[in-house]
C-alpha cells in the first residue's frame, strides 16, 4: 500500500475525505485507488496460499478480506488436511487418495483436478512446516494421520481437532513475513473488465467498500483471484459464518463466468443440535474417525442398515469387524460411519425422520463409551472444550445429540483444471470451495484444506503468470464504471420505510433449508424458486437505517443480492437433475441416474442481469490410464 | 424458557457515545452474541459488532460484559440471573471504531514486528522429524485464537497508551515463546522479547493467563520461561564471563542470537 498522509487517524486506512468535502481531486470523485498485479479476494486458506504463491512468482499482490486476517471459515476446519503422505500407512500413494476422491464424489469429479490434487497435497503440507505449522506426530516423529470417512487410509494431518486454526495462523504469518498488503474488513462489491472491443474483454479491476468506514475503494488489476469460500448462510441450519454468503460466486456470474454443478450442496452429518443458539455447529468427523458412533433412541448403531451398494464391498457389515479395522486396515473393512459424508446424513435423516431421534431431534454420536477420556480429551480438545461451554455436556461422559447441517458448496466457478482460470473471463481465478469441479457430488472430508492449498497455489501461480503478460496492455478503469458500481452500493441508503434486509435474510434462509434441503423433491424445489423470485422484488425495496460507518444492515443489504442469486442457481440446478448423487438427493428420483453421470449442469447470468440461465455440459473423460483404477461400475479395483 | 432480556449496550464512534437500554426476548441456551444479534435484526439494524464463527473458535466478539473481558459468543446468559441487566462495552485498550467494534490494529502491527520461524533444511528424505513431546509446548501457544482479550487487559497497556509503542504483551509473548520452544527453529529469540518486545515491562500478575478463552497458561507456561531464559543468560555469573571473553556465544540449543 503506497503511504501518504490521507489517512484514518485510527486505523491507518487510506481516506477518501476529499468526496464529501467536494474537491473532489481525481477522476473517480476522491475514491481511494489501487493498482496490483493480482487481487486475491479472501483470506481463508485459498486466498492466502494463492497470494503467497503470487507474490513468489514475482507479482505485487494483494489480500482482500470481509474480515480481520485470520478470522477466516478455515478456522473452523477442525479434523486435518488430507494427503496421501504414507506416515502411517505405507500402502497410502496418490492414485488410493485420487480413487477415494473420485468414489467420493460419485465419479463426477473433475478428474483432473481430482488428480493434481492427491498428487501434490503431500508437498504443500510439508510446506506448511517448513513455516511453522506444528502437527501432531507419529512416534517416528513425522507428520501423524488420521482416519476420516471415505478415506482409505488413515491420511488428514492434524493438530488435535484444531487444523485449520493451525493452518490459517501458518498462512497469516508467512504473509506477514513476506510483507504482503493486506485490506483488512473490505469488502468487494464489483468486479470490472475492460470494455468488449476487438479484444475478448478481460479482468481490469475491482471495486469495494471499507466496513468501517463505508468509504469506497478501486483496485486496478488483470488478474483477480476469487477465494471467498461458500454460500452456506443462505441455509437456516449452517456450520458457516455471516460470511459465507457466495460473494465470490456472485462476482463471477455477474463479470460473466459460468457456476459448475450448484445443486451439490453437502450437509455434514454431525452438527450440534441443542440448545438452539448452536444449532448447525459444526462437530468434527474425528469423533467418528477416532471411533465414535452413531446410535438413534433405541441405542441402536443404525449405520449397518444404511450401507448402499456402491461401497458395500469396502465397508464393514458387523460390529466386530467395525471395531477391529481402527487397528487393522488390511484385513478389515471401514466402518458404516465412516461412509461418505452424503451417505451418512442421509441416514441420520431417515432415523430422525422414523422418530427415532433424540430428545431435541438429533441422533447420538457417542464416543465417551468407546474411548477412556484421556484419549477423547487429547484427540478432540476443542469438540470437548465446545460441548462442555455451550451445550453442558461432557462429551468423555456421555453422548452428543448431533443432526445434518449446511456445510460446503461443491459447486462454484467453473475453471481450467490446472490453471484455475476461468475459460470465460480472461483475468479472472477461482480456488477453493468458490471454485467448482474438484469435489464431483460429494466432498470427502479433509479434502477441502488440501484443496486450497493445492489450488491456491496453482492459482496464484498463474494469476501472476497472466498479469506479467498483459502488463503492457492495462487500460485501467473506466470512470462511468466506477460511478456506477458506486451508486449500486448506496440504493439501499436510497429508499425510507421499506423492508429490513434481515427479515429477507431471514425468509430467504427459511425457503432453502425447507425446500433446497438435504431431500428434496421436484414440486418443492419449484416452490422455492417462486420463494426466491418473491425474496428478490422484495429486496429490490428494502432500507437501511444510519449511515455508512460499520453498519451490519447495509453490509447485509449488499450480500443479499449476492445469496438470492446463489440460492435461484442451487435451486434451479437441483430441480433440473433428474437423479440423487451425493449431495444432491430427489426424492422423486431416488437413486443414480447413469445418464446424469455424465453431465454437469452449467450457470450463467441471463442477458437481462436478473436471473440465471441453465445450461448442460458433458463431464471431461477420464484418460484410460486412471480408468484402470476402477472398476466398471466405478467401484475400486 | 424465554424471557425479556435487560441489555445496555455501548453505542458510539470515536467522538464519543453512550449506554443504550435494549430488551429482547431470549430463550434457553443462548449466549449474549444472539441476544445482540436479535437487537441488530428487530431494534437496532445498524448496531455494530465484530463476529464470524459463533463458537470460540474465530476470536473476533471479544468485548467486555459487565466489565469483563469476554466473548459474547462464549458467554451464556444462564450465566446471569434473568432480571439482571447485562452491560455489553467495547474491549477499553483499543481505540472505538463504532459501537462494539474496536480498531485492533495495535496487534496486527506488533505481528510484523516478529522475526518469523527459521528452521534448518529438511531431512534426507524430504521430510522433518520432531517428537511428539516437543511440539506439545508450542501447540499450546498455537491454540491461541488471536482474540486479543489478553491484550485488552494487560495492565501494562490497558491505561497507558504510552507504554504501546514498546511493549508487544502477552499474545505476541506467546509467539515468541512458541518460537523460542519449537524444536527445528535456528534462532535464538531472548534478547528481542527482552528488548524490543518488552518482555521487562510484565510483572507477572496472571491477568492474562485468567480472561484467555482458550485457557493457555500464558504466564506460567510462556512469559515466566522466557524470563528465566533472560534471566540465565544475563545475569549468571559464568555465562556472562562467558559472552563477555567470547568462548560462550551459542545458548544451550546451540543456538546464536537472532
Amino acid at each position: 500500500m503506497s503511504q501518504t498522509d490521507d489517512r484514518h487517524p485510527m486505523t491507518g486506512n487510506r481516506m477518501s475525505s476529499d468526496e464529501a468535502a467536494g474537491t473532489a481531486p481525481d477522476r473517480f470523485g476522491g475514491i481511494e485507488q489501487h493498482s496490483y498485479d493480482v487481487i486475491v479476494i479472501g483470506a481463508g486458506g485459498a486466498g492466502l496460499r494463492a497470494a503467497i504463491a503470487a507474490h513468489d512468482a514475482g507479482a505485487r499482490t494483494a489480500v482482500i478480506t470481509k474480515s480481520l486476517l485470520g478470522k477466516a471459515h478455515t478456522v473452523m476446519a477442525e479434523g486435518g488436511i488430507a494427503a496421501a503422505m504414507g506416515n502411517r500407512w505405507k500402502e497410502d500413494n496418490w492414485e488410493v487418495h485420487f480413487r477415494d476422491t473420485m468414489r467420493g464424489g460419485k465419479m463426477l469429479n473433475n478428474w483432473r483436478m481430482a488428480q493434481l490434487h492427491a498428487q501434490e497435497a503431500p508437498e504443500r503440507v510439508l510446506e506448511l512446516e517448513d513455516w511453522g505449522a506444528l502437527f501432531d506426530r507419529t512416534e517416528d516423529g513425522l507428520i501423524s494421520q488420521r482416519d476420516f470417512g471415505g478415506h482409505r487410509y488413515a491420511r488428514l494431518a492434524h493438530v488435535g481437532d484444531r487444523t485449520g486454526l493451525e493452518m490459517i495462523r501458518t498462512l497469516q504469518q508467512r504473509l506477514v513475513e513476506l510483507g504482503i498488503d493486506v485490506f483488512m474488513e473490505c469488502t468487494i462489491t464489483e468486479l470490472f473488465k475492460t470494455p468488449a472491443t476487438a479484444e475478448p474483454s478481460r479482468i481490469s479491476g475491482a471495486f469495494g467498500y471499507w466496513r468501517e468506514t463505508g468509504r469506497f475503494i478501486t483496485f486496478e488489476a488483470p488478474s483477480v483471484i476469487l477465494a471467498t469460500g461458500g454460500i452456506g448462510k443462505s441455509f437456516k441450519v449452517t456450520s458457516n459464518s455471516w460470511e459465507y454468503t457466495g460473494d465470490g460466486h456472485a462476482l463471477a456470474l455477474r463479470a460473466g463466468a459460468s457456476l459448475l454443478n450448484m445443486e451439490f450442496v453437502q450437509f455434514h452429518p454431525t452438527g450440534m443440535v441443542w440448545p438452539p443458539s448452536v444449532k448447525g455447529i459444526l462437530v468434527t468427523e474425528s469423533v467418528r474417525g477416532d471411533g465414535g458412533i452413531l446410535k438413534n433412541s433405541e441405542g441402536k448403531r443404525f449405520m449397518f442398515d444404511y450401507i448402499p451398494e456402491f461401497f458395500k464391498a469396502e465397508t464393514a457389515d458387523t460390529e466386530a469387524e467395525a471395531d477391529r479395522w481402527y487397528d487393522d486396515k488390511i484385513n478389515n473393512r471401514r466402518p458404516p460411519e465412516l461412509l461418505p459424508r452424503d451417505e451418512v446424513a442421509r441416514a441420520i435423516n431417515s432415523e430422525i425422520k422414523a422418530g427415532r431421534g433424540s430428545e431435541h431431534g438429533g441422533i447420538y454420536l457417542d464416543i465417551a463409551s468407546r474411548r477412556t477420556p484421556e484419549f477423547i480429551r487429547k484427540r478432540l480438545p476443542s469438540m470437548y472444550h465446545q460441548f462442555k461451554e455451550l451445550a453442558d455436556v461432557d462429551i468423555t461422559a456421555e453422548p452428543m445429540e448431533i443432526g445434518p447441517t449446511c456445510h460446503y458448496v461443491m459447486g462454484g466457478v467453473e475453471v481450467d483444471a490446472d490453471t484455475q482460470a476461468s475459460p470465460a473471463v480472461p483475468g479472472l481465478y477461482a480456488a477453493g470451495e468458490v471454485s467448482g469441479g474438484m469435489h464431483g457430488s460429494n466432498r470427502l472430508g479433509g479434502n477441502s484444506l488440501s484443496d486450497l492449498l493445492v489450488f491456491g497455489k496453482r492459482a496464484g501461480e498463474h494469476a501472476a503468470s497472466y498479469a506479467a503478460e498483459v502488463a503492457d496492455s492495462r487500460t485501467g478503469l473506466d470512470p462511468a464504471e466506477v460511478k456506477a458500481a458506486e451508486a449500486f452500493a448506496l440504493a439501499p441508503f436510497e429508499l425510507d420505510g421499506g423492508e429490513n434486509p434481515y427479515t429477507i435474510q431471514h425468509d430467504l434462509q427459511l425457503n432453502m433449508n425447507d425446500l433446497v434441503g438435504i431431500i428434496r423433491d421436484g414440486a418443492e424445489l419449484q416452490a422455492a424458486l417462486e420463494g426466491i423470485e418473491g425474496f428478490k422484488e422484495r429486496a429490490k425495496r428494502l432500507s437501511v437505517e444510519g449511515h455508512r460507518q460499520y453498519n451490519p444492515g447495509w453490509h447485509l443489504a449488499l450480500d443479499l443480492r449476492n445469496m438470492l442469486i446463489v440460492s435461484e442457481c442451487i435451486a434451479k440446478a437441483a430441480l433440473e437433475r433428474e437423479e440423487s448423487r451425493g449431495g444432491h438427493t430427489r426424492n422423486d428420483f431416488p437413486g443414480p441416474n447413469p445418464e446424469w453421470g455424465t453431465i454437469n449442469l452449467v450457470l450463467t447470468i441471463n442477458e437481462a442481469g436478473d436471473g440465471v440461465t441453465l445450461t448442460r455440459q458433458p463431464l471431461p473423460v477420464m484418460p484410460e490410464d486412471l480408468k484402470t483404477l476402477f472398476d466398471t461400475t466405478g467401484a475400486a479395483k | 424458557m424465554s424471557y425479556r432480556l435487560k441489555m445496555r449496550l455501548w453505542r458510539g464512534d470515536r467522538s464519543g457515545g453512550e449506554l443504550k437500554d435494549y430488551q429482547v426476548e431470549v430463550s434457553e441456551g443462548e449466549v449474549v452474541l444472539d441476544a445482540i444479534h436479535r437487537v441488530q435484526a428487530t431494534e437496532a439494524g445498524d448496531l455494530a459488532v465484530r463476529w464470524n464463527c459463533k463458537a470460540g473458535k474465530c476470536g473476533s466478539c471479544s468485548a467486555e460484559i459487565n466489565g469483563k473481558p469476554r466473548l459474547m459468543c462464549m458467554c451464556r446468559l444462564s450465566d446471569f440471573e434473568p432480571e439482571e441487566t447485562i452491560t455489553v462495552t467495547p474491549m477499553r485498550s483499543f481505540p472505538v471504531i463504532r459501537d462494539l467494534v474496536t480498531d485492533v490494529s495495535f496487534n496486527y502491527e506488533k505481528a510484523k514486528q516478529l522475526p518469523s520461524f527459521k528452521p534448518g533444511p529438511r531431512d534426507a528424505d524430504g521430510k522433518r522429524r520432531m517428537a511428539q513431546i516437543d511440539v506439545e509446548r508450542g501447540q499450546e501457544f498455537r491454540k491461541c485464537i488471536e482474540c486479543f482479550l489478553c491484550q485488552n487487559t494487560c495492565h501494562v497497556v490497558r491505561d497507558h497508551e504510552e507504554n504501546k509503542p514498546a511493549f508487544a504483551g502477552p499474545r505476541f509473548f506467546l509467539r515468541y515463546a512458541e518460537l523460542d520452544m519449537h524444536p527445528l527453529d535456528t534462532h535464538d529469540r531472548v534478547e528481542l522479547a527482552q528488548g524490543a518486545a518488552g518482555l521487562g515491562m510484565c510483572n507477572i500478575t496472571k491477568c492474562c493467563t485468567e480472561v484467555c478463552p482458550e485457557h493457555i497458561k500464558i504466564t506460567d507456561n510462556a512469559i515466566i520461561p522466557l524470563k528465566e531464559r533472560v534471566v540465565d543468560k544475563k545475569y549468571d555469573p559464568l555465562i556472562w564471563l562467558g559472552n563477555k571473553i567470547g568462548i560462550r556465544n551459542k545458548d544451550n540449543d546451540g543456538r546464536t542470537t537472532a
